[in-house]
C-alpha cells in the first residue's frame, strides 16, 4: 500500500515537473523573458510536490503507532491493568492481527486485534487522502504562482543545498549516535568494573563471567581479574605491528616501482592485479592464514626445532600485512605519481639518477600522502577482525613471542557477542567498553595522521 | 668568445631528427653554438625549439616515446653515443626550466643538491662555500643569506627562478640551457634574470629558448629561428634581427606571424 502510494507520488512529481516546464514554455512563447531556464520552473513544482508529501509521511510515521496504541488501550485503561501488562497485551494483539500469534487467544486480545486492524485501515486510507490532497493543493498553488518574473532558480538551488546538507548531517548524526550508544554502555560497564582494573589488569578472561547464574545478584568482586585489557591491547598492537612490518616495505616498494619504474604496459596490468588483493574478502584471508600459513609455519618451526603454535600471531599478522599491501601500494603510487613532473625534471637535469631523485626529491615531496596511507593501513590492521579470529586464536595471552597465539580487541568483541547475550551484563558491556577504546585509539591515530600531514604540507608547499 | 679571431664552437649539432612516437618533431637540425656566448632560440609555439634544447642534455630520455637521431658533439664528443654517461653529461650541462621548480627543501639543500650527488664537496665548509658562491653568482645571496634554512618554495617567483639558476650553476656546468626562464615572471624579475644571464656568459655557454624577441635581442649574441621543426636561419643576433636572409624569419621578427 505504502509502495503504491509512494510510486504514485513520484509520478505526481514527474507530472508537476512537466507542467511547470510547460507553463514556462508557454510564458516564453508570449515573448516574455523568463527569470530562469524552463527546467527550473519544472523542478520548482516538483519540489512543491515532494515537500508536503515528505512532511506528512514523516509525521505519520512518528505519530501513527502511538495514536493507534492509545486508542486501543484507552478502552482498558481503567480496568486495573498494570502498564506492563497492557503493553504485553497490545503486542500480543498486534501479533494476532498479523497472524503470527501462537499463544492462548483471549477475547480481550481478539477484540483489540480486530480494533487494531480497523484502526490501521482507517489510518492508511486517511493517509492516502491527506497526502494526495496536500500535494495537489500545494502544486496547484505553486502552479498558479509561477509567472515570467517569479523566482524559481533560487528556491531550487536552496532546496538542493538543503538536500545535500541533510545527507552530510545524516552521516555525522549516525557517527554521533554510535558514539553515544558506546558511551552509555561503557559507563555502565565501568560502574561494575573499575577503570583501573580494565586499563591495567593483565588477565582477560571474560568466560569467567559466563558462569554467573542470572538470578544471582551482581557481585563486582567476582569480576576482579576478569576484564584486564592489557593482554588484548598488547595483542592488538603486536599483531598490527607484525602486519605493518610486512605491509609497509612491500607496499611502499611496489608503489614506488609502479609509479617510477614500471613501463606503461606493466603498470597497466600490475596495478589492477595488486588491487585485486584489496577485493579479497577478509574471511578468505582468514582461512588462508588459519589453514595454510599457520600449519606451514608450525611445520617450518618444528623442523628448525622451534615450538610454534598452530595459531600464531605471526601467521595472523603476516597475512594481515598481505591484506594491507594493496592499500599502501596503491595510495603511495597515487601520491608519488602526483608529484609534479617539473621536480623530477629539475632533479634529472642536475644529473641525479632515478634512485637519487626518488630518495631526495620525490619521496620527501610525497611524504605526507605516504604517511597518510601508512596510518590508514595501521587503522585497518587494528580494526581487522576475521583474520585474527580465525588464525590467532581467542585466548588472550600476554606475550611478545610472535610464535605464540594471542588475541586482539576486535576478536574479543566477537567472542563476547557471539551467541546469546544478556543486556546489562558486564560481559556484554565489556564489548562496548572495548569498542569504545578501539574507537579512541583509531581516533587518536587519525588525529596524529592529520597533524603529520599538515605539518609537512606547511613545510613543502 | 673568439681566440685569434676564430669562433670557438662549444656544441655542434649535426642532422638531428627527433621523433615523438611516429611524429617527427625536428627535421635535420644542424647548428653550431659558440662558447661563452648567449644563443637564443626563437620561433612560434610548437616549433621544436624546446625539444632541441632538451636534446642537448638528453632530457628527452625521460620521455618514453621520444627518440633522437643524429650527432650532437659537445667538446667533440657525441652525446648521443652509447658510451655517453648521462649523469656526467648533465653535470656539465645545467638546465633552468620555464616554471621555477625549486625542490620542496630548504634553500641551502636546493643549492647543495647537485654538489652532493656529484660528490663535489669534501666537508661542510666546502659545501657552504659552494652554496654561497652559487647564490652570489645568481644574485640572490643578499636577499636570502639569513634564511638559508627556510623552504625554497617560500620565495617569490623571480627569486625562485634565481634559486634554480643558483642550483644549476652550483656544479659549475660548462653550458646552461634555459627554457623560457622568464615566461612566468614579472618585468622586474625578468630584467634581473637578463642581467644575470649577461654576467653568467663570462663563465658559461648559454642557450636560451624564448618567446620574447625583445629578450632575444637584448641578451643574445647569436640567434636561431625555428619554424615547424626546422631551423630556418641562424646567425648573429644583429644580422637575424636587422637583415635576415629568409622571408619567414623576416615575417616572424616583424610580428607578421607566430
Amino acid at each position: 500500500m505504502n509502495l503504491i502510494l509512494f510510486t504514485f507520488i513520484v509520478l505526481l512529481g514527474f507530472t508537476s515537473y512537466y507542467f511547470g516546464r510547460k507553463k514556462a514554455y508557454k510564458i516564453q512563447s508570449t515573448k516574455k523573458r523568463l527569470t530562469a531556464l524552463p527546467q527550473f520552473y519544472g523542478y520548482y513544482l516538483a519540489i512543491w510536490c515532494a515537500i508536503p508529501a515528505f512532511i506528512i509521511f514523516s509525521l505519520w510515521a512518528i505519530f501513527e503507532p502511538t495514536i493507534v496504541k492509545l486508542l486501543i488501550l484507552s478502552d482498558y485503561s481503567n480496568q486495573g491493568y498494570l502498564d506492563d501488562e497492557l503493553n504485553l497485551l497490545y503486542e500480543k494483539s498486534k501479533a494476532l492481527s498479523r497472524g503470527q500469534f501462537t499463544g492462548e487467544i483471549t477475547p480481550f486480545i481478539e477484540a483489540s486485534a480486530e480494533k487494531y486492524l480497523s484502526l490501521r485501515s482507517i489510518a492508511q486510507s486517511s493517509k492516502v487522502v491527506i497526502v494526495l490532497s496536500a500535494i495537489i493543493a500545494s502544486v496547484a498553488y505553486a502552479y498558479k504562482r509561477i509567472s515570467s518574473n517569479s523566482r524559481t532558480r533560487e528556491p531550487v538551488e536552496k532546496f538542493l543545498n538543503a538536500v545535500l546538507f541533510t545527507a552530510s548531517l545524516a552521516a555525522i548524526l549516525t557517527t554521533v549516535g554510535i558514539v553515544f550508544s558506546l558511551i552509555f554502555q561503557t559507563i555502565d560497564f565501568f560502574k561494575v568494573i573499575p577503570l583501573f582494573d580494565f586499563v591495567f589488569g593483565t588477565h582477560w578472561y571474560p568466560a569467567k563471567a559466563f558462569v554467573r547464574d542470572s538470578s544471582e545478584a551482581l557481585d563486582p568482586t567476582m569480576y576482579s581479574d576478569t576484564f584486564g585489557a592489557v593482554p588484548i591491547f598488547a595483542g592488538t598492537f603486536f599483531i598490527a605491528f607484525i602486519a605493518m612490518c610486512v605491509a609497509i616495505p612491500i607496499g611502499l616498494m611496489s608503489g614506488i616501482y609502479l609509479a617510477e619504474y614500471a613501463s606503461t604496459k606493466v603498470r597497466q596490468y600490475a596495478k589492477p592485479l595488486i588491487e585485486i588483493l584489496a577485493g579479497i574478502p577478509t574471511v578468505v584471508y582468514g582461512f588462508f592464514a588459519a589453514l595454510t600459513v599457520g600449519p606451514f609455519l608450525k611445520e617450518l618451526g618444528t623442523s628448525m626445532g622451534l615450538e610454534v603454535s598452530a595459531e600464531s600471531a605471526l601467521a595472523a599478522g603476516g597475512v594481515m600485512g598481505i591484506m594491507i599491501i594493496p592499500f599502501i601500494s596503491s595510495l603511495s603510487d597515487d601520491v608519488i605519481t602526483s608529484v609534479p613532473q617539473s621536480l623530477r625534471d629539475g632533479s634529472y637535469a642536475m644529473g641525479a639518477t632515478k634512485s637519487e631523485t626518488i630518495k631526495r626529491v620525490i619521496f620527501p615531496a610525497a611524504l605526507p600522502g605516504i604517511v597518510g596511507s601508512i596510518l590508514l593501513g595501521v587503522s585497518r590492521a587494528i580494526g581487522e577482525t576475521m583474520i585474527v579470529v580465525m588464525a590467532s586464536g581467542l585466548a588472550a595471552n600476554l606475550t611478545l613471542n610472535p610464535l605464540e597465539s594471542t588475541s586482539t580487541i576486535t576478536a574479543q568483541i566477537v567472542v563476547i557477542l557471539i551467541g546469546d547475550q544478556a543486556f546489562g551484563d558486564p560481559k556484554t558491556q565489556a564489548a562496548f567498553a572495548l569498542g569504545m577504546s578501539l574507537f579512541l585509539v583509531t581516533l587518536c591515530l587519525n588525529i596524529v595522521a592529520l597533524r603529520v600531514v599538515k605539518k609537512y604540507r606547511e613545510k613543502y608547499e | 668568445m673568439r681566440k685569434n679571431g676564430v669562433k670557438m664552437i662549444k656544441i655542434k649539432a649535426k642532422d638531428v631528427d627527433v621523433f615523438y612516437g611516429k611524429k617527427q618533431a625536428l627535421f635535420n637540425i644542424s647548428l653550431d653554438i659558440e662558447e661563452n656566448q648567449v644563443t637564443a632560440l626563437i620561433g612560434p609555439s610548437g616549433c621544436g625549439k624546446s625539444t632541441f634544447l632538451r636534446c642537448l642534455n638528453r632530457m628527452n630520455d625521460v620521455i618514453d616515446i621520444c627518440s633522437v637521431k643524429g650527432e650532437i658533439l659537445i667538446n667533440d664528443f657525441n652525446i648521443n653515443d652509447k658510451s655517453c654517461d648521462v649523469v656526467r653529461l648533465r653535470e656539465k650541462i645545467g638546465m633552468v626550466f620555464q616554471k621555477p621548480n625549486p625542490f620542496p627543501k630548504t634553500l641551502y639543500e636546493n643549492v647543495s643538491y647537485g654538489p652532493t650527488i656529484h660528490g663535489m664537496a669534501q666537508s661542510k665548509q666546502e659545501m657552504d662555500e659552494i652554496v654561497e658562491t652559487s647564490l652570489k653568482k645568481a644574485a640572490l645571496w643578499e636577499e636570502v643569506k639569513d634564511r638559508l634554512h627556510e623552504p625554497g618554495t617560500g620565495l617569490s617567483g623571480g627569486q625562485q627562478q634565481r634559486l634554480c639558476i643558483a642550483r644549476a650553476i652550483s656544479v659549475r656546468p660548462e653550458v646552461i640551457l634555459m627554457d623560457e626562464p622568464c615566461s612566468a615572471l614579472d618585468p622586474i624579475a625578468t630584467a634581473q634574470i637578463e642581467e644575470l644571464i649577461d654576467e653568467l656568459k663570462k663563465e658559461h655557454t648559454i642557450i636560451i629558448v624564448t618567446h620574447s624577441m625583445a629578450q632575444a635581442a637584448r641578451v643574445s649574441q647569436n640567434t636561431g629561428f625555428f619554424h615547424l621543426g626546422q631551423l630556418i636561419e641562424h646567425g648573429s643576433t644583429d644580422k637575424i634581427f636587422k637583415n635576415p636572409d629568409n622571408k619567414k624569419t623576416q615575417d616572424y621578427i616583424t610580428g607578421r606571424f607566430g
